[in-house]
């Protein structure tokens, strides 16, 4: 009865408490759900809408600033350390980026918090600030957390892009670019990069849609009401409902991100395509 | 006359952990403009290895190339990076063995023939791309100014070829070197391209070096045939020269292991035993000496000991062999002969 | 079954000399007409489904892999396919070892139709008909051992008890020239050539009768592939192994086998004994695909030969020309070559061909041969006066009775 009183709140939306009594006497009490409604925490008191509502644009703000900033560095230093290859430079950034890739979210975060904001004050200490009051101060808010899963991430992305350039720079194609006499650069950017950029599409798409469910740790060391410490503090308070909406919601970002990075695939690889 | 190429004991080596990797030891050899070299051998005999030092394609952190490569009057070795970049795909032009992965998956053929005329000539776009199409006309794509924008995956395996052509011969080069051109490619697509390449040859007047396992292919395309052998030449001359007096085990070995379609059903296929050196480390002496079969007929153990030098043969004409034995020339007659080409025997 | 083969000298190197020995008697058994097939293959069709992008996946059309072919295969004896890539050769090597299930048509091997019998009673068919791989690197489990890979189908046929089977793989290591001390090493190990052994022992390990080799040489260099092919030879004489021989190098074929098919887009063009084939080709693809092979000895002797230029490429098997397949490309076609499919003809004791303009080069017929049989007229249309002969064609073996060119009619010998 339950599963059928929440599937039809989903297509149907509904009111909680669904009370025609109460309805009457004091109509303030309820909470009106609009379709597609995934239930009403009784913990906090208000829909699990609402509370998503919330939560979305803070974690999405988080994950894109980090997306941005690892995917960046991550290509950077790879594509550097490969060219490089042998050179102290390329061991120095793979040996840089597996100490980063070992410390654990937390000690990042809280280092991060307690020197850059507020031992030597090089930031304001980081609060979520909605786009709608001002990007700057958005962007400032993003800074710290934004940085602390950029460097966990970026790690793993400096080995694959490093791994992907120096085995595309082997490719019977690259070659026949060198013997057209095309300089160097052009050969890395326009032909190596090109392809070995390719596989990374897909990681991103994942990793992405992972991390929206998936900045718990982060999200509590900034105590930023995300979407991570929503689904930590549901958990904690066996806030049923509100865990039910995360999962779906988190499944759905999961699927989507697949099929946008199918579809982006095919855009890159004219192999793909369809004919 | 000097010539147009002239390679003088380029070395190709390459270090690795396990020690030095002589790919190219010492070879040499000249080409004029308008002729054809074949370059013979087996994987591993340092045929492309070579040609790629020719084009300066090897990076200068993993092989260590010596020697002197003399093209039109310039030493390639001696000029700079920028230099030898900027006479790569112009003066000097590969075509690759597989035109499949020779091709970038993600442009289109017009883009990437396209590029090849760009990076040497200062011209618009719009020009390059009219240039690579009446590239494409000229090595016999249909429709030219439609299939320019297609990718490479939906060219077939000929055509493709084609386009790399198109692609290596828009500057004119006055050398082309086609390493392995038709190995992938069925039998009568072959017959296309080389008959392409002869045609195309013929009408820029360039020096040609066709690099191949194929004896057939070059018995059909070259004047001067080199044939190699763990790194380093081991007969060398005019072509019908050294498919018909070949004073070499090997070129014999070569020669009698492969069938043809007209001989005598009854010919004998007679395999080279054994499997091809190692170049990290090469047999003592002669470096065929483990699989050659004659080595009874050279006195004392000079095959073992010592590496034969390039040398004239017994027959007169232009044509060099690295071999111990005395008397080639009446071996290949008496025993190797009979034994694959019974027919050629009787007509004399 | 200690002997080992004389022909090979293994590739740890024996003494150098023994390369010619056993190669004086290397002629594969002679076929007769009278020989009884192994391996008979009537009208064997394989299509492959074409699907639709998207998320219904609709079936669009079919390649035409494999349409409609008939061969046999004698005891002991061999039979070559050759054909360019895309011509079916290899499916149809993959149809006889039961590695496809075929569209449609008859594979019946010692007289039983093995076409479209469960998964369950092939795996006893499997003993019987064997295959080797083209490519010796990719072929091989690299994770498990040599001995492991050859001693495989005993333990899974329950062949031998398990303390048996490693006298067997040694065995059979020698007598494919390998070191039988090395069972316990790892195929990356091994070279290209000593590799393709191993797949041939891995293939003689359950005393197959059929072989299909599939391009078992095109993966190695020149001085290896006398070697494997040789060993092929001894191993078809010491153990009575038929083969099907699939290859697109026509002069290892022509070494090979006594009889050779050569077939174009799903279809046999021409099928005949190597002597007629090589030097008497019939069909005018036959006779271009002869043409384009570059010819060491005459090219040394005689300068080059006139090559038969073959124009553009071949087309699609999804939807292949109507009448005879290879018409877009030759220079004999006609208004019947569109209409009408070239039944395979027998036109001599053991030569058949397809096309209605069959004739050595230069001598080929100016009007077609075929209408009577096929009941149509020159041009191909329906002739309502000719009654078509019965079906033509599809008879795997040769008969005592064929159509003679020059009488235009059938003959005996």
């Amino acid at each position: 009865m339950q599963w059928t009183d929440f599937l039809k709140g989903v297509v149907q939306g509904r009111e909680y408490p669904n009370d025609p009594e109460l309805k009457k006497k004091a109509p303030e009490l309820i909470a009106n759900c609009p379709a597609p409604c995934f239930g009403y925490s009784v913990v906090n008191q208000t829909t699990v809408n609402t509370e998503i509502k919330e939560a979305f644009p803070v974690t999405f703000s988080i994950a894109l600033a980090a997306l941005i900033m690892w995917l960046a560095g991550g290509v950077f230093f790879g594509v550097i350390a490969a060219v490089k290859k042998g050179t102290l430079l390329d061991r120095g950034i793979v040996a840089g980026a597996l100490v980063f890739y070992a410390f654990p979210a937390f000690f990042i975060g809280v280092f991060l918090l307690k020197f850059f904001a507020i031992k030597w004050q090089l930031v304001a200490i980081p609060e979520y600030v909605p786009i709608a009051d001002g990007f700057g101060l958005w962007l400032q808010g993003l800074l710290l957390p934004g940085l602390t899963l950029a460097l966990l991430y970026m790690a793993g992305y400096i080995r694959m892009t490093r791994a992907f350039v120096l085995e595309s720079m082997s490719e019977d194609y690259v070659r026949t670019a060198r013997a057209k006499g095309l300089k160097s650069r052009r050969v890395l950017v326009k032909h190596s990069m090109r392809a070995a950029l390719t596989p990374l599409v897909t990681l991103v798409g994942l990793d992405f849609a992972a991390l929206m469910g998936g900045a718990i740790i982060t999200e509590t060391v900034f105590n930023y009401n995300g979407l991570g410490k929503l689904a930590f503090d549901a958990n904690t308070t066996y806030d049923l409902p509100t865990i039910i909406g995360l999962v779906i919601l988190l499944g759905t970002f999961v699927i989507v991100a697949n099929i946008i990075v199918d579809v982006l695939y095919a855009v890159i690889d004219p192999r793909v395509r369809v004919g | 006359m000097s010539s147009f190429l002239s390679v003088r004991d380029l070395k190709v080596h390459f270090p690795t952990v396990d020690g030095v990797v002589m790919a190219t030891d010492g070879l040499s050899f000249e080409l004029q403009r308008g002729k054809t070299l074949g370059i013979v051998g087996e994987s591993g005999s340092g045929k492309s290895v070579s040609s790629s030092a020719i084009l300066g394609l090897h990076r200068k952190s993993s092989a260590i190339v010596s020697g002197e490569i003399w093209l039109d009057g310039v030493d390639l070795l001696q000029i700079s990076d920028e230099e030898m970049r900027r006479r790569r795909g112009k003066d000097v032009a590969m075509i690759f063995q597989d035109p499949l992965s020779a091709m970038h998956p993600y442009y289109t053929v017009g883009n990437q023939i396209a590029e090849a005329y760009l990076v040497h000539n200062n011209v618009s776009k719009k020009a390059a791309k009219k240039r690579a199409i009446e590239m494409l006309d000229r090595v016999g794509i249909p429709q030219p100014d439609r299939r320019v924008d297609d990718y490479p995956h939906q060219f077939s395996g000929g055509m493709r070829q084609r386009a790399m052509i198109a692609m290596g011969l828009i500057n004119n080069p006055s050398l082309l070197i086609a390493d392995e051109p038709t190995t992938a490619l069925d039998v009568t697509v072959q017959a296309q391209i080389l008959d392409l390449l002869q045609d195309l040859q013929k009408e820029f007047d360039s020096a040609v070096m066709i690099i191949t396992h194929d004896l057939g292919v070059v018995a059909e395309m070259a004047d001067d045939v080199l044939v190699m052998y763990a790194g380093r030449a081991v007969e060398y001359g005019k072509c019908k020269e050294i498919l018909t007096h070949p004073e070499m085990p090997y070129t014999w070995g070569l020669l009698s292991s492969v069938p043809d379609v007209t001989g005598d059903t009854s010919a004998k296929l007679i395999p080279i035993p054994g499997n091809p050196p190692s170049l990290l480390n090469p047999p003592s002496g002669c470096a065929f000496h483990p699989r050659c079969t004659h080595m009874d007929k050279v006195p004392g153990d000079l095959c073992r000991t010592e590496m034969p030098e390039l040398v004239p043969g017994v027959s007169a004409g232009e044509h060099l062999k690295r071999c111990h034995l005395a008397n080639p020339d009446e071996i290949y007659a008496t025993e190797i002969l009979p034994e694959i080409a019974p027919e050629l025997v009787e007509e004399k | 079954m200690d002997q080992t083969p004389t022909t090979e000298p293994s590739p740890q190197g024996e003494g150098p000399g023994t390369a010619t020995v056993a190669a004086a008697d290397h002629e594969a058994p002679r076929t007769t007409a009278n020989t009884k097939a192994v391996l008979s293959v009537e009208n064997l069709k394989m299509y492959f489904p074409v699907k639709s992008s998207g998320l219904i996946r609709r079936t669009i059309g079919h390649v035409q892999a494999v349409d409609g072919i008939s061969f046999q295969l004698p005891t002991g004896g061999s039979l070559g396919l050759v054909g360019e890539s895309g011509c079916g050769k290899s499916t149809t090597g993959r149809l006889v070892t039961r590695l496809y299930e075929p569209t449609a048509g008859k594979i019946e091997f010692e007289g039983r139709d093995i076409a479209n019998v469960s998964a369950r009673s092939l795996k006893p068919l499997r003993r019987e008909i064997q295959m080797i791989f083209q490519d010796p690197y990719t072929s091989l489990n690299p994770r498990h051992s040599v001995g492991a890979i050859i001693g495989a189908p005993l333990a899974i046929h329950n062949i031998l008890p398990k303390n048996k089977i490693l006298p067997r793989v040694q065995e059979l290591l020698e007598i494919v020239g390998l070191n039988p001390e090395h069972y316990n090493r790892y195929p990356h190990e091994f070279s290209g050539g000593q590799r393709q052994r191993i797949g041939i022992a891995r293939a003689l390990t359950l005393q197959p009768k059929v072989l299909v080799a599939d391009e078992p040489v095109s993966a190695l260099d020149v001085s290896i592939q006398a070697q494997v092919v040789n060993l092929l030879q001894s191993l078809q004489r010491e153990f009575d192994i038929a083969f099907l021989f699939i290859a697109h190098d026509l002069a290892i074929v022509r070494h090979f086998c006594p009889e050779i098919a050569v077939m174009y887009l799903g279809k046999i063009v021409e099928i005949a004994d190597r002597e007629t084939l090589y030097s008497r080709p019939h069909h005018p693809y036959t006779q271009a695909l002869l043409s384009a092979v570059p010819d060491v000895k005459q090219a040394a002797i005689g300068g080059r030969r006139e090559r038969i230029r073959l124009e553009g490429d071949v087309p699609s098997p999804i939807n292949p020309p109507s009448g005879c397949r290879f018409r877009t490309r030759c220079s004999l076609a006609q208004e019947i070559c569109a209409r009408a499919e070239p039944p395979l003809l027998q036109i001599g004791k053991r030569h058949k061909v397809a096309c209605h303009f069959p004739g050595e080069l230069g001598h080929h017929p100016e009007k077609p041969i075929t209408p009577r049989l096929l009941g149509v007229d020159d041009t191909g249309a329906p002739d309502p006066g000719a009654a078509p002969a019965a079906e033509v064609g599809n008879d795997p073996g040769f008969s005592d009775t064929w159509f003679d060119l020059e009488r235009r009619s059938m003959a005996k010998a």
